[in-house]
């Protein structure tokens, strides 16, 4: 922390002392950021959890209509990207360059297949009528599905709402599309990261860019892990 | 306090950890469990979430700063629902004569 | 120390260092990112103003003559949005801390200026959407946006108001977040937490609970929009939504807010009256811990604002006891600060007016607040006139008041120059009348049963209503005076020393206004917070400082 010690690194910003004082900046400010986020998606999650205590039947019969192969292909695909992005983050601790672009071209890829994904079920959602909007030219419709009458844990779902269903749905569309948002920004900040990484700018010393874009990629992750089995599989035992 | 480099050993371990996890929710989904459904579902996501907020995040190797607000993250989160959550469980206690 | 004859103002400091529009809209230094923010806060707090005016003019008379209800309606929302997004909730944190958290701490900026200067960007990106939201004729919601009237029944601007503060949310988050890094990362050598100032400690409180808080009013907005949008309901009751559970969200954020406006402003007092008396804060842990007792416990009690709602009674009592454990480390707070002042050697300069103005108010909206809190008598006084002279007092008597004592206080170290005393005193003496004259009458009002948010009432209300009006246009005119001699001094005001008031603190120990990296060299700090010597001694070096 002395005055005397200089340090001329090209990563080091001049009001800070040495390059470990801002990497512990870095950290700190990231586990900051994700703390605010959790409370963003948290405020979704109250709200989940408030009407599925509500209407338990209709969402587990919407959530039977989701296709859960994809989700769980995607949840896979998730997965397999944060092993990539966590690679990426040890290449750059050692400092090997070529792995490391590698590596967050894999994760970009995944990133990439990920909303693909999405955007196929998105788009059978929209031709089923399923998107929660009332416009003139599009509306919300909901014409029934195979598991209805089937006894949700024991209470039967003869006559589901479709108003708590559309409730599912706005919930559905509201989280994913939330979260899909992230992983959007998230490709961004890949992106810069490759071209960085390209002009040789990340070394042992110097790597917190790609540390601090892994922590904000793997907490997109996590929330998936959670909305993987609180959308998907919800009615996953209605047959 | 110097950076803990994690092998890509461990990284590989705590992958396939999650694929399986992610195998045996989608299973143990398929069966109807009542309430305990809802259970097991979400004892399975917080034991991914864990391990990818331990590993894949370096908590583990982490100061106990780091600690502390990765806590304050799902306390509050708790104390949101918690405190909601006791408006709408409590509703019906009260029994108003007809 | 230095004496009046011998102040050259140093040659180059962070306003001079560079020239031109382009220094100031890309600065990074958070001294300067701390000026824009005080030209748009100001700016803001006089629009709101405004929007105040015609309210008080309104309420002149029963009738209702100056303007017609729907007119009514969006002038007191938009006074309440202005104020409360725009102007208390950035004030101190954003003007004075931004100044002054680097400073107190020994660092040269903060841990991530760009983002500061971003934050600032964003906050002026949100307020824009709100102007324009004004611009096209307003919003009628009132500053809560309670559903389903927000959501589908106000044909006022409610998305683009709804955007404005989510967007201004950001900017306070990053803030907060800066903050958080800067004061763990950032600390001079030697500066351990016990030896900070008791700003720094309410700041920090002030920044978890924008961090914690502020993102779930952003999601809670950002679903009244997308119901707004799509006609679907997750708030309306008529599509199978629940209003309630809009309103547990937005006060989950909004109650806490009422704690970002006010801790910092308890974080200047504490600064005013440890320094203005010459002596160590009363308590000092005490006082530190009360900042993050405060910050913690100001999110347990949310449901205090829904006991009329179909909130459960049972709920309702256990947020009716939480509340009234806020008092405990508020009353803390009081009493250490009056504490502090025995035996110390007092002197009544204008900073320390509003200190003095800050407690009494504090006192009285707090304690009104303990009755709020008390479920029986809240449903009494639920939405009447007693509760906007409550929090009237908790924002206007205690932020505004900290923020005016604040800037007084550090304006000889923002600007480098000394304003007139007399006419500080004097505004503040006009501030501290106009203020108790507007706002008094409310408590009676609303004890009597005036109901707030109405553009006519029974004729019985007239002679407090007229009083009030006439207490506010007092107000105004102190609220200006300030504005005209301020400006003056950064002209035409003598050259101040490096520490005019003979105070702690590292702020101080640097020229006025300080070079662009803060200090000469990295501060070493070796002794606690408010040290004092003999008060006899330092009350004769004061004398001499102040000519």
């Amino acid at each position: 922390m002395a005055e005397s010690h200089i340090t001329t690194h090209a990563g080091l910003a001049h009001h800070f002392d040495d390059i470990e004082q801002q990497r512990e900046a870095g950290t700190l400010g990231m586990w900051a950021f994700l703390v605010t986020e959790v409370m963003f998606f948290g405020g979704l999650f109250l709200a989940y959890i408030l009407y599925r205590s509500k209407y338990p039947v209709e969402f587990a019969v919407a959530s039977n209509s989701l296709n859960v192969t994809m989700g769980f292909i995607n949840t896979l695909v998730l997965i397999c990207s944060s092993l990539t992005m966590a690679l990426a983050v040890y290449c750059s601790q050692i400092g090997k360059r070529r792995p490391l672009i590698v590596f967050l071209l894999l994760t970009m890829a995944l990133g990439t297949t990920f909303l693909v994904i999405k955007g196929v079920e998105y788009h059978e959602k929209f031709v089923e009528h399923h998107i929660p909007v009332r416009f003139p030219t599009y509306e919300f419709k909901w014409e029934g599905h195979a598991t209805e009458g089937v006894p949700v844990h024991g209470e039967s779902s003869a006559s589901v709402d479709s108003g708590r269903i559309e409730m599912f749905f706005f919930i559905y569309f509201a989280m994913t599309g939330v979260h899909a948002l992230h992983m959007i920004i998230g490709l961004g900040i890949l992106t810069t990261l490759v071209l960085m990484a390209r002009r040789g700018r990340f070394t042992p010393e110097y790597h917190s860019p790609v540390e601090l874009s892994g922590l904000y990629w793997h907490f997109v992750d996590i929330v998936w892990i959670f909305l993987f089995p609180l959308l998907y599989l919800v009615g996953a035992h209605l047959h | 306090m110097r950076e803990h480099i994690v092998s890509p050993k461990i990284y590989y371990t705590i992958f396939i950890a999650l694929t399986v996890l992610t195998v045996v929710t989608w299973s143990v989904a398929k069966l109807d469990l009542g309430k305990m459904n809802a259970v097991v579902a979400m004892t399975i996501a917080v034991i991914k979430a864990t391990l990818v907020v331990l590993y894949f995040m370096h908590v583990r190797y982490s100061s106990r700063l780091t600690w502390v607000f990765v806590g304050a993250g799902f306390f509050w989160l708790a104390i949101m629902v918690a405190l909601t959550l006791s408006d709408y469980m409590t509703r019906g206690w009260l029994t108003i004569a007809q | 120390m230095e004496t009046v004859a011998e102040i050259t103002p140093p040659r180059t400091h962070y306003l001079n260092a560079t020239y031109g529009v382009k220094s100031w809209l890309l600065t990074t230094d958070h001294k300067r990112i701390a000026l824009l923010y005080l030209a748009s806060v100001t700016f803001f707090f006089f629009l709101g103003g405004l929007f105040a005016a015609g309210i008080r003019i309104e309420l002149l008379t029963p009738q209702g003559d100056f303007v017609q209800a729907e007119t009514y309606n969006r002038m007191f929302t938009m006074h309440g949005v202005v104020m409360i997004f725009l102007f208390l909730i950035p004030a101190i944190p954003a003007v004075l801390g931004n100044f002054l958290v680097p400073l107190m701490i020994g660092a040269r900026d903060l841990a991530f200026p760009r983002i500061n200067l971003l934050s600032w960007y964003i906050y002026t990106v949100g307020a824009l959407f709100a102007v324009l939201a004004i611009l096209f004729g307003g919003v009628d919601t009132g500053w809560t946006f309670y559903t389903p009237y927000s959501s589908t029944y106000s044909n006022g601007n409610v998305i683009l108001t709804g955007l404005g503060v989510f967007v201004v949310g950001f900017s306070s988050i990053l803030t907060g977040l800066n903050f958080i890094v800067t004061i763990h990362t950032m600390r001079a050598p030697g500066l351990t937490w016990f030896r900070l100032p008791l700003f720094i400690w309410a700041h920090y409180a002030t920044s978890l609970i924008m961090i914690l808080g502020t993102p779930v009013i952003a999601v809670t907005i950002l679903l009244l929009a997308l119901e707004r949008l799509a006609h679907v309901g997750i708030f309306d009751p008529a599509l199978g939504g629940d209003p309630v559970l809009f309103q547990h969200l937005f006060w989950f954020y909004s109650h806490p807010a009422v704690y970002i406006m006010v801790l910092p402003a308890m974080g200047v007092i504490s600064e005013l009256i440890a320094n203005m008396s010459r002596k160590r804060i009363f308590g000092y842990k005490f006082v530190a811990f009360a900042s993050l007792a405060i910050a913690a416990f100001g999110f347990l009690v949310w449901g205090h604002h829904m006991f009329v709602s179909t909130q459960s009674v049972y709920a309702g009592m256990v947020f009716s006891f939480l509340s009234y454990a806020v008092a405990i480390p508020s009353a803390v707070k009081v009493f250490n600060w009056t504490a502090t002042l025995y035996k110390g050697s007092i002197s009544y300069d204008t900073p320390m007016l509003y200190a003095f103005g800050f407690i009494g108010f504090f006192i009285i909206g707090g304690m009104t607040g303990l009755f709020l809190a008390a479920l029986g008598v809240d449903v009494h006084v639920h939405d009447t006139y007693f509760v906007v002279a409550h929090f009237h007092y908790i924002m206007v008597g205690g932020t505004i008041m900290g923020y005016l004592g604040g800037l007084h206080y550090w304006w000889p170290k923002i600007t480098g120059r000394l304003y007139s005393e007399a006419w500080a005193r004097f505004a503040a003496l006009v501030i501290f009348v106009g203020f108790n004259l507007t706002f008094f009458p409310q408590f009676l009002l609303g004890y009597m049963g005036m109901p707030r948010r109405y553009y006519a009432y029974p004729p019985e209300f007239q002679v407090l209503n007229v009083m009030s009006s006439a207490g506010a246009s007092i107000l105004g005119v102190g609220y200006l005076i300030p504005v005209i001699y301020l400006i003056w001094s950064m002209r035409y005001g003598p050259h101040a020393p490096a520490n005019p008031w003979g105070a702690a603190g590292l702020e101080w120990r640097t020229s006025s206004p300080p070079p662009t990296l803060n200090f000469e060299q990295v501060p070493v700090v070796t002794w606690e917070a408010y040290e004092f010597g003999d008060p006899s001694e330092n009350a004769e070096s004061r004398m001499e400082n102040r000519g």
